[in-house]
């Protein structure tokens, strides 16, 4: 397997001073791993932190800016950041408002994300909690560690960071990215599976023929496998499983998202064909992003977000934002 | 040979500790093409990584109790591995070493008592239970047979924690990433399990070389 990289141990502080070069207008400390927007704390306002494994880019640190994430701290690849990355994030951007941290529903970024926010509560930090957890391949039961968190995160850091960029307190900004986690599915799926640097080989065996339905974005397998469909057929089926859960009566918001591997060419196909499947099925779609925003390393497939959106989420979801991979308005 | 009335001090588990760090060096390929399997590549890297943190700071600052040697290297693996196994495996050796408290010679016994804390702590933290097919699955009879004394407590800790891994191969996850696969965790064994019965191998080792 051939990468673009030095070596396995060093891909991760190799892309944060690769960060650096190329924002400016971030604070990047390399050694602990922490991503922060340069003119932080800015004055009167709720800190957004978020967080989780690498491999994902642009989330976490591509989402810094003014109207998202006030900071990030990637873990190593596809593990969540240990809850030193987290507190020191939390110490850098807290202007005395408090600091909302945005966690993904995984077992390790909820229990450091958990430890972080004692210790930070510990410093005088007021720290408050959103869980996102859209994906619907995955269903909540006694038996499961619930919903994984993917591409509804990007919602959520754009609506709160917009609101917290108006100066709105701890309590209302908490209360908005809950409202857009809990209003929010997604279903995705895979061509391909991504290879750890550390690993080196492909994570899943998944032959040629064949595609994964409802992976999640860390390589692991998902729900069932079947032989490779249309990007119409898939668009039928995960457009499908994500209003069996979601059941919108009004309009929403659509993220077409790369898996990392899947070119724009096709992700706008594909892109078409959710349109297709939401006229059919009478679902108004107010605003459609396409990209590569919540990866997977170079796993090749995509994931659909629709979250139900109310008049305020759609004000704030076009607000002014200025981050390396998210940028209108300004 | 070594029974639970024997006195164990720092440096025991300051041996224990440092061949735990060698064997999870020598089995991070074998912990990760496991993790590949029904998880997400990750565990033996990430352990690698902790347990190599725990030998630096040891050897920068070692206490000279059982007790606070367990708390410092604890403290190494949440703040450097990161995922679930950092802060599930940094309790097992917090809990594990307050709970042994700054005395500077511990017993088998006492040793087995903590250990029974540590894992009851993880078991909480993580909201598993034994059958969950997590690490769970080898700590419990691990300690357990620790626990229960005979002429080799530590070698049959070890056998136990190694039975309890092998164990989870047919069982279906039920904590954890491989939750999520459902009846496809079915026939791996776990990860977490595999990389627990190491550290019940490391004990046998260290107490042995008395």
């Amino acid at each position: 397997m051939k990468m673009l990289i030095n070596v396995p141990e060093t891909v991760v502080a190799d892309a944060l001073r690769g960060i650096a070069a190329a924002h400016p207008e971030l604070t990047v400390d390399v050694d602990n791993r922490v991503v922060v927007r340069r003119d932080a704390p800015v004055a009167n306002k709720v800190g957004l932190v978020s967080g989780g494994g690498s491999g994902h880019e642009p989330l976490h640190g591509g989402f810094v800016g003014r109207g998202m994430l006030d900071a990030a701290c990637p873990g190593a690849i596809f593990t969540s950041p240990v809850p030193d990355q987290m507190t020191r994030a939390a110490a850098a951007v807290d202007s005395g408002n408090g600091v909302l941290f945005v966690v993904k529903n995984y077992t390790g970024d909820v229990l450091n994300f958990d430890m972080a926010a004692e210790l930070a509560e510990d410093e005088g930090i007021q720290v408050g909690k959103v869980l996102v957890q859209d994906d619907v391949a995955v269903t909540d039961s006694e038996f499961t560690a619930g919903r994984r968190g993917t591409g509804a995160t990007l919602f959520v850091e754009k609506i709160a960071g917009a609101l917290a960029e108006e100066g709105a307190p701890l309590e209302r900004v908490e209360a908005i990215a809950r409202q857009v986690a809990d209003s929010s599915r997604s279903f995705g799926v895979a061509l391909g599976a991504c290879t750890t640097p550390s690993k080196g080989s492909p994570t899943f065996d998944l032959p040629p023929g064949e595609l994964e339905l409802g992976i999640g974005i860390h390589g692991e397998s998902g729900r069932e496998r079947r032989p490779m469909m249309t990007s119409g057929e898939i668009a039928d089926f995960a457009v499908d499983a994500v209003l069996t859960d979601l059941e919108p009566d009004g309009p929403v918001l659509a993220l077409v998202n790369g898996m990392g591997a899947t070119p724009l060419i096709e992700l706008y196909g594909f892109c078409a064909e959710v349109q297709r499947v939401l006229d059919e099925r009478r679902v108004p779609v107010a605003r459609t992003l396409v990209g590569n925003y919540v990866t997977s390393l170079d796993m090749a497939g995509a994931s659909v977000t629709l979250c139900r959106a109310d008049e305020e989420m759609l004000r704030l979801y076009d607000a002014p934002v200025s981050t390396p991979a998210l940028r209108w308005g300004c | 040979m070594t029974d639970l009335t024997d006195e164990l001090d720092a440096d025991v588990i300051f041996r224990w500790l440092t061949a735990a760090a060698a064997s999870v060096e020598r089995e991070a390929d074998v912990l990760t093409e496991l993790d590949s399997a029904i998880g997400d590549a990750d565990h033996g890297s990430n352990l690698q990584r902790g347990f190599a943190a725990v030998v630096t700071a040891l050897g920068k600052e070692s206490p000279s109790a059982p007790g606070p040697v367990l708390i410092l290297a604890g403290r190494q693996l949440v703040s450097s591995v990161g995922g679930a196994s950092g802060p599930l495996y940094g309790t097992l050796l917090r809990r594990t070493g307050k709970a042994l408290g700054d005395a500077e010679r511990v017993t088998g016994a006492q040793l087995a008592e903590a250990m029974r804390i540590g894992v009851d702590a993880v078991a909480q933290l993580g909201g598993a239970a034994l059958g969950d097919k997590t690490m769970l699955d080898a700590l419990y009879p691990g300690v357990e047979a620790l626990a229960a004394g005979g002429p080799h407590p530590y070698g049959a800790a070890r056998t136990a924690a190694d039975e309890g891994a092998l164990a989870t191969v047919p069982m279906r996850a039920r904590k954890g990433r491989a939750s999520y696969l459902g009846e496809r965790s079915v026939g791996h064994k776990d990860p977490g399990a595999t990389s627990s019965a190491l550290l019940f191998t490391a004990l046998a080792g260290a107490v042995a070389d008395e």
